[in-house]
């Protein structure tokens, strides 16, 4: 029976292995996947059946989608992992899992490699350390090829079409029967013989009317971080320029809490400080270009309030800063009324010209405009229609609203089995962590969540952080691997929903109900007592996290009793989200993108109200408890969703280094 | 800024059901007014949702008829500028007016191989059972890095 809007045809299908989204970590993982299955097949007969569903077009999806202009994890010959580690602890001041970084940092550049054999352009440097495009058929990075770097483990691309290619050969790798395209998966469903175990996963045709039902032994959830959940500082079109993709809505947090998930470090968050209003990205200019951000009056802030850092020891005494502490030190010159800041361009680009020939000034310059056209055109969009010519005149530089993602900087997400050779802890220490819950940082399987059968990558990964493009996608090969073997151990076992399909049913489709039973008793049917649309339940959301929870509107502090007024707030809006209206498709994807909003807001708030400390100066304060405390608060915090009781239980574990931290901060050793 | 549907270009993707725009916008916003009773332009695709639109340029950079272009974000920027690129197989040309008329143009590659021309597992050895185990993926390009054993204190 072909469905109609309000009565959906149901789809069911049962497959082995579900890949949710279609982002660098899905593409990865499908890659990786397709090749184990094929030998686990002529090993053992086991032939797995593969399905990936993403809520776009694969070619276009998840954070990547726009392309990049630089690849911002390659390790390179000359470094080691444990190196790697170490940075990715210091930016996000000293609570990160090592076993993870070490392992994404020993595996990410098998990626990168990959993706310049199918076609992606690296730049390469040649021997007089002049800087070529991607396209000149200069030595591959496999073979020795000299990358541009941007930074200690950046290397610039032309990147434009970076997605589309990585895509091709995931696409490839699976064949198309394996992709479902277009549908939007909401909720997870855990299994009726074994509550913490996931069984399948539901979800909507963005374009039909069908609802889809997947019956699985394991998943691999990675739908990206969560942007808007925050007012942002545009309000009107540019509502739609988030500096993290506006179509990541949190559903990874969302659906694994709901699924029992631990959830860990939620209450980090990154506030990245871009180019105002177009978010374009500053890592080229400040590294690459050489410019330097500097307060209305031309003085660099960096220089000027450098002894702030000293408050932060030892995370402000490192070579490179946390990268909330130098948003930390940028604030003081704004609240101290001396702004606007500016990146200061025109000095930058004039030095460097002094020793160019006009060929490489030429070169210089379109370097520059790729840097955005590459990543973010619309930060073009504000120079022209501002006439600024980087070399003319400077570009405002401000503090973004508060994002929250596990994959580029910062470490909220998802407590995953990590890998079992790097010396991880396997026993707890601190008292308070739910009995049912696994102690130690490896339970069996890399990649997989405190329910058997979830699996992550890329922003689900919580306290890793600083994977970008390429770790997502090695992270997600990782996670595949795993997969294979959990399903190989797990073959003779059957997935059984623990809730009727009809009623699952009725639980994706109640905003489309609401709609049907009340549209007719206003006039206008945007206002209606018995219903709320989806875009003014995401103003309330937003108003509540900017007005209490440490936004834009409050400098990024907030206290206790600010966060308690805000969680109240929330638990109404929880109500008032299941009369959400969907007057079509695209609404009731909007409605289901603002619930997975709503409880990825209140983990961030209920992880900074147990957190007695302010642990990301810069990121966000809590004015009542304004000091990083070592001794008590140099640990893990982590959470658990009970979906019966809509309530969130906080509680500690332990950190404990597994690389050498101290060698950041002597001045010998970087 | 959203980007907006020229009605003298855009042709509804010669009446098929749905336009490259709608297939590749990344946040469901391009839609297919079939009847005009939506726009009062019968078989144009629209922006649904102008203020979610993120300017990624992927449907701009996908419509055949080119008949997609940006008007950057009204909250935010001056009129009369106008970025817009031309892609294709390997490489992808902008030309970029601003408000006070200058003009710029800029082409960069895109791919350095056939579009479709990727063959994922071609010369890749299949992978080994006996290490699903172990760290590595199932084929290595020269990329793993084993790392000094000395680095991990807790070994």
């Amino acid at each position: 029976m072909a469905g109609e809007f309000g009565n959906p045809e149901v789809v069911q299908e049962e497959v082995d292995i579900l890949l949710i989204g279609g982002g660098m970590a899905c593409c990865g993982a499908s890659y990786e996947m397709m090749r184990w299955a094929e030998a686990a097949k002529a090993a053992t007969g086991v032939d797995l059946k593969i399905k990936l569903v993403d809520k776009a077009a694969m070619d276009r999806s998840g954070a990547v989608a726009q392309g990049l202009s630089a690849i911002n994890t390659y390790i390179g010959p000359e470094q080691d992992p444990a190196d790697y580690a170490r940075m990715v602890s210091n930016d996000l001041m000293g609570i990160t899992r090592d076993d993870l970084a070490y392992d994404l940092g020993r595996h990410v550049d098998e990626s990168v490699h990959l993706f310049e054999e199918w076609g992606l352009p690296i730049w390469k440097l040649d021997e007089n350390g002049e800087r070529h495009d991607g396209a000149q058929g200069m030595t591959p990075l496999k073979d020795g090829g000299k990358p541009v770097r941007s930074g200690k483990w950046q290397i610039m691309i032309n990147g434009e079409s970076y997605k589309w290619i990585v895509a091709e050969a995931s696409k490839k790798a699976l064949g198309l029967d394996r992709i479902q395209e277009r549908v939007f998966i909401v909720k997870l469903v855990n299994d009726k013989n074994d509550p913490r175990r996931v069984a399948g996963a539901v979800g909507f045709s963005t374009r039909d009317h069908k609802v889809y039902v997947y019956k699985f032994k394991a998943c691999l959830l990675a739908a990206g971080g969560c942007v808007n959940i925050f007012r942002p500082r545009s309000v009107g079109e540019g509502t739609g320029r988030a500096w993290y993709p506006v179509w990541n809505a949190g559903s990874t947090y969302a659906m694994a809490a709901e699924a029992g998930a631990e959830l860990t470090m939620m209450e980090n968050r990154f506030v990245p400080a871009r180019f105002k209003d177009g978010y374009g990205p500053v890592g080229a200019w400040f590294l690459l270009f050489k410019s330097q951000a500097t307060n209305a009056f031309g003085e660099v802030y960096m220089q000027k309030n450098k002894e702030l850092l000293n408050d932060y020891p030892p995370y402000g005494q490192a070579a490179v800063p946390a990268s909330c502490l130098r948003n930390h030190l940028m604030l003081k010159e704004m609240k101290e009324g001396r702004g606007p800041i500016y990146m200061d361009t025109v000095t930058a680009l004039a030095k460097l010209k002094e020793t160019l020939t006009p060929r490489e000034v030429k070169h210089l310059e379109a370097e520059a405009w790729e840097d955005f056209l590459d990543m973010c055109v619309g930060q073009c969009g504000i120079w022209v229609g501002e006439n600024i010519e980087p070399e003319k005149k400077n570009s405002e530089l401000m503090p973004t609203e508060p994002y929250l993602l596990g994959s580029h900087s910062g470490c909220c997400g998802i407590w995953v089995s990590g890998p079992e050779d790097i010396g991880a802890p396997t026993s707890e220490e601190l008292a308070g962590v739910p009995n049912h819950l696994p102690s130690g940082w490896h339970w069996g399987y890399r990649s997989m969540t405190t329910v058997k059968g979830l699996f992550t990558a890329g922003d689900g990964v919580g306290a890793s952080g600083h994977k970008f493009s390429s770790g997502s996608h090695a992270e997600g090969r990782l996670a595949a691997k795993a997969m294979v073997k959990f399903c190989l151990d797990n073959k003779d076992w059957k997935p059984e929903l623990d809730t009727p399909v009809e009623q699952l049913v009725e639980d994706i489709y109640k905003p489309v109900r609401n709609y049907i039973e009340f549209k007719d008793y206003t006039t206008a049917i945007d206002v209606n007592p018995n219903y709320i649309t989806p875009k003014m339940l995401q103003f309330r959301l937003q108003k509540i996290m900017d007005e209490y929870v440490a936004g834009v509107a409050t400098y990024y502090v907030t206290n206790e009793h600010m966060l308690n007024v805000a969680q109240e707030k929330l638990d109404m809006l929880k109500e008032d989200a299941q009369k959400m209206r969907a007057k079509d498709l695209h609404e009731l994807l909007r409605a289901w993108e603002n619930y997975h909003r709503i409880l990825t807001a209140e983990a961030h708030l209920q992880h900074i109200l147990f957190r007695q400390e302010s642990r990301y100066p810069g990121f966000y304060y809590r004015a009542d408890k304004n000091f990083v405390d070592e001794e008590n608060w140099h640990c893990f915090v982590n959470s658990i969703y009970d979906k019966n009781t809509a309530k969130w239980t906080c509680f500690k574990r332990k950190h404990v280094d597994l690389v050498d931290k101290s060698k950041l901060f002597k001045p010998a050793a970087h | 800024m959203p980007t907006y549907v020229r009605t003298d270009k855009c042709d509804g993707c010669k009446g098929q059901d749905k336009t490259a725009c709608m297939y590749i916008c990344p946040h469901d916003l391009m839609k297919l007014d079939k009847d005009g009773s939506e726009t009062g332009h019968a078989m144009r695709a629209f922006n649904q949702e102008p203020e979610q639109c993120w300017e990624c340029y992927s449907c701009v950079k996908i419509c055949p008829q080119q008949a997609i272009e940006a008007r950057h974000y009204a909250d935010i920027v001056p009129l009369g500028g106008q970025v817009q690129p031309l892609r294709g197989s390997d490489s992808i040309m902008w030309t970029i007016k601003f408000r006070n008329g200058t003009l710029k143009r800029f082409k960069f590659p895109i791919r350095t191989t056939p579009e479709g021309s990727i063959d994922p597992y071609g010369g890749k050895p299949s992978a080994d059972m006996a290490k699903i185990g172990q760290p590595g993926f199932f084929v290595q390009v020269n990329g793993y890095r084993a790392g000094n054993p000395a680095e991990l204190i807790r070994k």
